[in-house]
């Protein structure tokens, strides 16, 4: 079945001629077109754009011109300006947004021949863990489409477990990519902070912000990241460090490979079957003769209240650029400049984002500025001295990626706090810059749980080799959901 | 009561990059709206500033110029507000940790003396765009071009006590950044405004009064208006028994005075932080050393040499050092005639008044300084007189010439004006003189001494000003005086 296989598989049938991208193409937006209903992955499919980038691909091809990702279709998240093509971050204040300008990652996989099949759902400006704050309605979990499938990045989760495209950009500013792929039962990829580009990426908090591949593999994730990795000159914050092949050491051997196990992801709030398949999945890398070890990050329980500083603080500020004088939504009739930016931006924000625009609003007021942000920096610091003292002794940190599987959709939507909670074991990684990667471990109650690695700074080869290596031993990464079929 | 007058100045200087301080669009000043103003200069989503290193060297050669502290390590904030002509709804500027930290520098005062005028900091940050308010029926026009562009703002200590000495210092940075290079200085064109904060305090209590701050103001003059009747406000507010509250205010030079824009409670909280998307600016100890090694002469400096090297009056040396290029045009000259003190005499004299009358700024005067040799030697080997030089001079600034230093000669010959140094020819006409003024001549030889300035008139007339002047009185005292 054509829309069952990994990048690695369509580049190698691309490359053997058992099928054009244009074929391939149309067979991914024939599913889109069919199945996305269910889902709602999608906020923009892009098919005449598909399959001119398409035929493309095989003109190139044909032409002897072909990277691995030549006439591969991808989807991307709707956080990155896409040229042309709305760009809305999930929200009626960017509906009417069509972007002038490709971001940095949009232009990589341009030029890489990738073929974009379209623009994928997501929480409104990031800012969710369940997808439902997205102006264009929740997506459903393709597992159960009662459930959620996380969030931000819950449109590309989806639409990539539902096999609707062979993978998807994400962006992970508290656990994004790592939550909605440990719920949909994907591989998802935070790389470090300033591995890849932010050009284009519309800024949720600024210092958090990272994007990544969310694949079906590991080795799909390397060759994704082999595209999207490396120092851009528009982005200050990107980092000036060599991109390697992430695809070199994957088959590397972990025998005598330290993980470690921080005692604060076992403790309470895990729900009980959750901790059975990481329990079950840590054995198996025992199996494969790494060393297991308990580890603490003692102030990594102070994570979500000091991202719930920061993130919101940075936003408030990042988002006041939406202020209905230049680009997307503006009320109708404003009687004057004042009434302008409180009605358009009134009308155009969801209440999620006006929360947390109101909580960093407060965090940097006079007055409050030492106490909230100030602190919530140290306290960022300390977190992070955590994790350097833990990989002082192991290789790489293991955990759940989220403390359950997916919850139904409107269950938490009234409780903020318990939605910000499942962020707990993800948020504390983007705080410290760390790479960080959610994979397929099993199910708990028939939904899948995500087995999440941490890495040192700019180890993502270590862990995309470590999650390889899981993937070569078990098959959670290759179920598909029974009405994807 | 006596009241003391308390000043401090927020000056801000655009600096003179090819580009936008976080991006590549140029800062050319009065292109069309918006067309030099692009995606990072809108704020469009997503767009990231990268930070143009031009700016910080040019930051750094104002601080060592004013002998302040650089900060190896500075950083970006933050300040949030709504405006529409503000793309981002915020300006990147520095507050916790500015690039340059404490300097000073000297002004005049008029009795001669010099006070000494702390600078607390100064600072890198952006320039917003325009709001353009006529041409535009019940709506705003925004221009960005301007948006982005870099600007240094310099706030000194509340160390001045009259709107004199505000301008003088005003003057005097004026006059540094120019020297620098930093910035062209232009005022018309916005690319030196200033803030004043005025209080008023009874003489002797150290505590500072109430303070208002005065916005944008555009012009040397201007600022010492608005000052001064800022000072009469507060005043009769204080005299009357009133309290003047913290405020900022416009000053209006059409009505000249000054008008309440907002209060302190309408103060915008501008929820200043550290910019996530750019780095602290780093610069080494060794890369400070290497800008100051490119800092040209500085006015004080270069004042004390003329005085001391050229032995010009502290006067003379104060107006030629003020002004760069006025500077730099007097030194051209000076070594080529050699000359310092006709040199000066010239420029401060004849040069400087034709600028005046004409409007024009010691950078775009019509002649220029090779021009002004040629002229110049020709004063000295006697082949014109100075009053025949002012003659040339004026043509010469007329737009006579090519540019080169044998203007002045073309100029002579073309006119005939070369002086008569022929002791026959300037005799002859002294005898026609003494011959057609005998009354005057019995005069003269029974005394009337003053009367020699006549006959050097009349002779120099006769000869439509091109006899030798000292020729002309040495043989008139032979003839009359035998």
């Amino acid at each position: 079945m054509m829309y069952n296989k990994t990048i690695a598989e369509l580049s190698a049938g691309l490359k053997a001629g058992d099928f054009s991208s244009v074929e391939l193409t149309q067979t991914y937006l024939e599913r889109i077109n069919t199945l996305d209903e269910q889902l709602n992955s999608f906020i923009t499919v892009t098919p005449e754009r598909a399959l001119e980038q398409a035929k493309e691909a095989d003109v190139q091809r044909a032409a002897g011109h072909a990277g691995l990702l030549n006439g591969i279709p991808l989807a991307q998240k709707d956080i990155f300006c896409t040229k042309g093509v709305k760009t809305s971050c999930g929200s009626k204040m960017l509906d009417p947004f069509i972007s002038p300008y490709d971001a940095t990652t949009i232009m990589k996989f341009n030029d890489s021949g990738a073929v974009m099949l379209g623009k994928t759902n997501m929480d409104e400006f990031a800012m969710g863990s369940s997808n439902e704050t997205s102006w264009y309605g929740p997506v459903k979990n393709p597992w159960n489409l009662d459930a959620v499938p996380g969030g931000s990045s819950g449109g590309s989760a989806a639409a990539v477990a539902a096999r609707l495209t062979p993978a998807a950009t994400g962006t992970d500013t508290g656990g994004s990519i790592r939550q909605p792929a440990s719920f949909c039962g994907i591989t998802g990829l935070k790389p470090t902070y300033g591995r890849v580009s932010r050009y284009g990426m519309i800024a949720f908090a600024s210092s958090l912000d990272q994007a990544g591949p969310m694949t079906r593999t590991a080795e799909d994730a390397a060759l994704m990241l082999n595209v999207m990795a490396g120092l851009d000159k528009r982005d200050s914050t990107s980092v000036d460090e060599a991109v390697p092949d992430y695809t070199a050491h994957l088959n590397d051997g972990i025998e005598g490979l330290k993980i470690g196990l921080p005692k604060e992801f076992f403790s309470e709030g895990l729900d009980d079957a959750v901790a059975k398949v990481i329990e079950s999945a840590i054995k198996e890398y025992e199996k494969m003769g790494a060393v297991i070890k308990e580890i603490s990050l003692p102030t990594s329980k102070l994570a979500v209240p000091t991202y719930y500083i920061i993130a919101p603080s940075e936003c408030s500020s990042n988002l006041s650029r939406m202020d209905g004088v230049r680009y997307g939504y503006r009320c109708d009739d404003p009687k004057d400049l004042n009434d302008l930016y409180i009605r358009s931006r009134g009308e155009g924000f969801g209440p999620e984002t006006k929360r947390r625009i109101l909580v960093g609003t407060y965090a940097l007021s006079e007055g409050f500025y030492d106490a909230y942000y100030v602190k919530a920096q140290k306290t960022r610091r300390l977190i992070s001295n955590d994790f350097h003292q833990a990989f002082d002794e192991v290789d790489v940190i293991m955990g759940p990626a989220a403390p359950s599987t997916a919850f139904n959709i409107g269950e938490l939507t009234d409780d903020p706090i318990t939605m910000y909670l499942s962020d707990i074991y993800t948020i504390a990684v983007n705080l410290a810059g760390l790479p960080g990667m959610s994979i397929p471990a099993g199910f708990a109650k028939n939904m899948p749980v995500g087995l999440q690695l941490i890495g040192q700074h700019f180890a993502e080869s270590k862990l995309l080799n470590v999650a390889h290596q899981f993937q070569k031993q078990t098959d959670w990464h290759l179920k598909l959901p029974e009405s994807f079929k | 009561m006596q009241w003391e007058v308390v000043i401090g100045l927020e000056i801000h200087v655009q600096l003179s990059t090819k580009s936008k301080i976080f991006s590549g669009a140029s800062t050319a000043y009065g292109a069309e709206p918006n067309t030099q103003a692009c995606t990072v200069d809108l704020g469009l989503p997503g767009v990231l500033p990268v930070f143009n290193g031009e700016a910080l060297k040019k930051s750094v050669m104002f601080g060592l110029a004013i002998g302040a502290q650089i900060n190896e390590r500075s950083v970006f904030d933050r300040k949030n507000y709504f405006y529409p002509d503000s793309p981002k709804a915020y300006q990147i500027s520095q507050l916790y940790y500015p690039i340059v930290g404490e300097g000073h520098i000297d002004i005049d005062m008029e009795d001669g003396s010099q006070k000494r005028i702390g600078v607390t900091r100064a600072h890198m940050e952006e320039d917003a765009g325009k709001s353009l308010h006529e041409n535009f029926q019940n709506q705003t026009g925004i221009d960005l071009n301007r948006a982005g562009t870099p600007l240094l703002e310099i706030v000194s200590e509340p160390d001045m006590r009259s709107a004199k000495e505000a301008v003088a210092y005003m003057r005097k940075i004026h006059s540094i950044v120019r020297y620098l290079g930093v910035s062209d200085g232009n005022m018309q064109e916005g690319s030196f405004r200033c803030d004043a904060n005025v209080s008023l305090r009874p003489k002797g209590q150290e505590e500072f009064g109430m303070r208002a701050e005065l916005k944008n103001i555009n012009s040397f003059r201007f600022v010492e208006k608005a000052i001064n009747v800022e000072i009469e406000r507060q005043m009769d507010i204080l005299e009357s028994g009133g309290t003047v509250i913290q405020e900022t205010r416009l000053y209006d030079s059409e009505k000249n005075e000054t008008r309440s824009m907002r209060s302190k409670e309408e103060a915008n909280d501008y929820r200043y932080f550290p910019d996530p998307d750019l780095l602290p600016i780093v610069i080494s100890a060794e890369e400070i050393e290497a800008i100051k090694q490119t800092l040209p002469e500085m006015p004080d400096a270069k004042c004390d040499r003329y005085m001391a090297q050229l032995g010009l009056s502290e006067k003379d040396a104060k107006a030629l050092t003020v002004d760069r290029d006025m500077a730099d045009y007097y030194e051209q000259v000076q070594l080529s005639i050699n000359d310092a003190k006709m040199a000066a005499n010239w420029i401060l004299g004849d040069v400087s008044a034709m600028n005046n009358k004409n409007g024009l700024e010691f950078k775009d005067c019509p002649v220029n300084a090779m021009q002004l040799t040629g002229l110049l030697k020709r004063i000295k080997d006697s082949t014109i007189s100075g009053k025949i030089a002012k003659e040339v001079f004026e043509a010469i600034y007329s737009g006579e010439g090519t540019g080169d230093e044998s203007d002045a000669d073309a100029i002579i010959d073309k006119k005939g004006l070369k002086q008569i140094t022929d002791t026959g020819a300037i005799e002859s006409i002294i005898d026609d003189v003494i011959a057609n003024n005998p009354g005057q001549v019995a005069e003269f030889q029974s005394g009337k001494d003053k009367l020699i300035g006549f006959f050097v008139g009349q002779v120099m007339k006769a000869s439509k000003g091109k006899a030798n002047p000292g020729q002309v009185n040495q043989l008139l005292m032979k003839k009359l005086k035998p």
